[in-house]
Formats: structure tokens, sequence, C-alpha cells
């Protein structure tokens, strides 16, 4: 059978807004870009509060409120109450660093509905040395302690790296002593920060293979308890993931200074020119821009992918890997089978993670423009 | 199956809503959203968290003049699979 081609898109589910690049946190794997939002640049309160209504008028029925650390914004309560106004499910991203009890019982009554918490280790040691903020871990267990407390429907995000997939039996466990309903395991994907650690985090193919068994193991024994959404390490994978639910097809990213996204790496190919909520209504964005439309649907894909059965089931894979890894957004993502360069790819991801490094940390977004030259 | 002196109850994080932009109701979920259809949405306006699956069956059955063996059926068909994503608790009646 031959898959209809994507005609007109649907309206987006899903958006990610990008509050902050600023965190105290500086996990070497962060999603956010190396040219990093001047904090001087950052949208205000009434100019989110706008997009929160025209991203509900689109179609938006989920709002994932992320950075950064989206509580390093004084306003995030004020936010939340905006999103939620809007009508749309809200969701908080945070590690948990910069919470109190106060913020969280003032995020309740303004109508969070549900919050995701990362874990960068299971114990204090693994977790401080991976976000490089000394007493992270036990901070974190406090803010767990007091989410549990008022009720917020919990979803833990376990980043897992070869450094610590060894600890996701404990992982799962504190999730349950959480009491959070669902985990998500999520190997690190290599993009952002990350590229730049790979030999110091990159899974071998045998500690993939065990997480793997571990997670379809612990599925069947808390079924009805814990739901546990996995992630496999995506350089060992046979086929490449859907990203971001194909491209300008399910969501869309707001980065802190206004800038739109189809995805959050979207800026590492360097063709695309992204519109501003300052100037431009969202739902010209989604329908409209140029970036949104540049790999949407399948018109734009070259072999093997255009006569590929599973185009409509991957989109062909991620345009910022096929970007990174090879230095082309149009080529199929390196990672799937059909790709010439798989091969090439196994080898790398096997050489990567044989290497060692120290870690490269992420820094603080700038404060104000740089002087002019 | 549900046994029938089970409460089910949308917890905290669950709700229905009406998404006017695709003009149908859907369940929204932690970072999910199920499309209802009409069926589904019928079963879940019945769940208040007080009734039993009992009588939200036999209420579902009068109303739509179906045989209560087949509504039963398909209703615990429907929350058994919200349940096992956590999207619906089933709590033990009382007494
Ligand atoms: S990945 Fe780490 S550094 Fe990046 S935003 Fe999240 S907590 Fe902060
Ligand atoms: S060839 Fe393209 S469409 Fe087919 S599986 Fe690979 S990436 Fe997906």
């Amino acid at each position: 059978m031959t898959p209809t081609p994507v005609t007109s898109p649907p309206p987006p589910i899903a958006m990610l807004a990008e509050l902050t690049h600023r965190c105290p946190l500086s996990c070497p794997y962060c999603s956010n870009p190396a040219q990093m939002a001047r904090i001087d640049a950052e949208l205000d309160t009434d100019t989110w509060a706008r997009v929160f209504r025209e991203a509900a008028d689109l179609g938006v029925l989920q709002l994932h409120l992320s950075g950064g650390e989206p509580a390093s914004r004084r306003d995030l309560t004020q936010l939340i109450h905006a999103a939620r106004g809007a009508g749309l499910y809200t969701n908080l991203i945070t590690s948990g660093i910069g919470l109190t009890e106060r913020r969280l019982r003032e995020m309740d009554e303004a109508g969070l509905d549900h919050i995701q918490l990362s874990l960068q280790g299971t114990t204090p040691e693994m977790a401080d040395e991976i976000g490089g903020y000394r007493g992270g871990f036990d901070r974190k267990m406090m803010v767990a302690g007091w989410i549990k407390e008022i009720g917020f429907p919990l979803t833990l995000n376990a980043v897992l790296h070869r450094k610590n997939l060894h600890q996701l039996p404990r992982a799962l466990e504190i999730a349950q002593e959480m009491g959070a309903r669902r985990i998500e395991v999520a190997t690190v994907q290599f993009h952002g920060w990350a590229l730049k650690n790979r030999d110091a985090l990159m899974p071998t193919r045998e500690q993939n293979r065990e997480a793997t068994r571990i997670v379809l193991e612990a599925r069947e024994r808390l079924k009805g308890t814990l739901v546990i959404d996995y992630v496999p390490a995506d350089y060992h994978e046979e086929y490449p993931k859907r990203c971001m639910g194909g491209w300008g097809q399910a969501g869309l990213n707001v980065a802190p200074d206004g800038q739109v996204l189809p995805c959050h790496a979207a800026q590492t190919i360097p063709h695309l020119r992204f519109e501003n909520v300052r100037d431009s209504a969202l739902h010209h964005i989604w329908y409209d821009s140029a970036a949104f439309n540049a790999y949407r649907g399948t018109d734009w894909m070259p072999e093997p992918c255009a006569s590929c059965d599973r185009k409509l089931k991957d989109f062909g894979g991620c345009r910022c890997q096929a970007m990174a890894l090879l230095g082309d957004p149009n080529a199929t993502d390196p990672v799937c089978v059909k790709s010439p360069h798989h091969i090439d790819l196994q080898a790398r991801a096997d050489a990567h993670a044989a290497a060692d490094a120290p870690l490269v940390y992420r820094p603080q977004p700038p404060k104000v423009s740089e002087p002019a030259e | 199956m549900i046994d029938g002196g089970a409460i089910p109850t949308l917890p905290r994080g669950v709700r229905v809503h009406f998404d006017r932009v695709r003009d149908t109701w859907v369940l929204l979920a932690p970072e999910r959203t199920v499309t209802l259809d009409g069926i589904g949405h019928a079963i879940l306006s019945e769940v208040d968290g007080a009734r039993s699956f009992d009588q939200i069956t036999t209420t579902l059955a009068e109303k739509y003049q179906a045989p209560h063996a087949q509504i039963a059926k398909d209703s615990a068909a429907f929350l058994k699979t919200l349940a096992d994503r956590r999207f619906l608790d089933l709590t033990e009646a009382h007494g």
C-alpha cells in the first residue's frame, strides 16, 4: 500500500515554551542551543500570555513550560495562571531547583496540571556531578516531597547515559517512592551540548541492550502502577525516531526570545530563518512560514526515504541529526539501516562508547547583548 | 473485567475537555491526549468518582437502550485501558 502524502498540515497538539535559558544546573547533555538567548531578550509575562492564547486558538492542547529552568523566571506562577486561563493543559518541566514549598502551593492554586521532574542520578554523588551543582540532589528530593504532599501528578524524567545507566533499577524505585505515575527513561539524545560530550556519555551497545531488558521486565511487573516510557540510545538503533512527531506535524517550540522553532535544535540548520512571536502571529508561523514548511510532510525527501514504506512513520528521522552527523539537513537520518552512512555511524558510536573524556558543562546564557565591535 | 462495586475516578491531572479547534471531545492527561469517540465520551461523562461501575453501566444501558452485559463489557475494556495507562483510578467500594 502506498501511503497517502500529507497535504494540509494538522493543527499542532503541543507547544514547548522555553521560558528562559537560565538554569542553576549545567548538565553536559542539555538540549539548549550553543547560542543561548540573552537574559534581556526574554519575552515578558504579557507576551507569553498572548502566545498561550494564540496557541490555544491554533489547536494546541498541551503546554510544556520548560527552559533552561522555568523556576528561574520570577513570574512562573503568573505564566501558569495565564496558560490555564487560555485553556491549556499545563505541564512544568523542571529540575526542581528554585522551587520552594510556598511557590509550589501558589502554582497549585494557579492550576498547574502536572510536573515533570528531571533526575540526573540516583545518588547525590552522581546527580551532583552530572548537574554540576552541589546539593542539587538533596534539594530535589525535598522538592519531590512537597510535590507529593500537594498531590501534583508527577512524571520522573531519568536522563541516562554511560555514566549512570547502571542506576536505572534504582531510578524505577525512586519514581515509585515519589508517587510518580510515570517515568520517562530517556537515554541521552545527542543534540545541543550532548554532541560535545559523546566520548564521555555514549552508552555501550551492551548497556543499551541491558536497559531495554530492564524496561521490558519492569513494564510487566509494574503494570497499572508505574507507566514507563522509554527512549533508547539512538545511535545504536536500526531505525530513526519520529522526531517531534514529524516536522511541523504535531508540535512547536518557542525559544526564550520569541523565535518559533519546529524543534529545539532547528537553529543548527544554517539555511533556515525563524520568525518571532513579537512580529508574526503563531497561526501564520505554523501554516505559512518557510521554516515550518521546509521539511514538512514527505515532498522534500531524498531516496531511500522517498520510496520507503516507513516514511509516514518516522518522516525520515531527525533533520538536525542529519545536519550534525552528515552536514546535510536533507539527508536520510544516518541512524536508519537504509542510509548509506549507517555502518559508519555504528562504528562511530562504538568508538565514542569506548573513548573517555572530561565532561563539558553547559554555561549560563549571556546577560545582555555584547557591545558592538 | 472490572468489579461491579469498584468506583472509577479520573485522578488529578486527567480531565475531559472539548477541543474546539478539532471539534471533538478529548481526554487530557499528563503529556498525553486521547481523542474520545461518542462511546468513550458517554462512558466518561458518567464517571463522577462517586458511583460504582455497576451503577454507571446500568445508567448507560437505560440511556442507550442496550443490553447491560454488552455495555458492561465495552465499558470495562475501555476503562481498563485507561487504568493501565494510569489515566483512571479504580477504587474499591467502601464498607
Ligand atoms: S538539561 Fe540540565 S542544564 Fe539543561 S535546562 Fe535541564 S536541568 Fe538545566
Ligand atoms: S529510509 Fe527514511 S523513511 Fe525509511 S525508515 Fe529510513 S529514515 Fe525512515
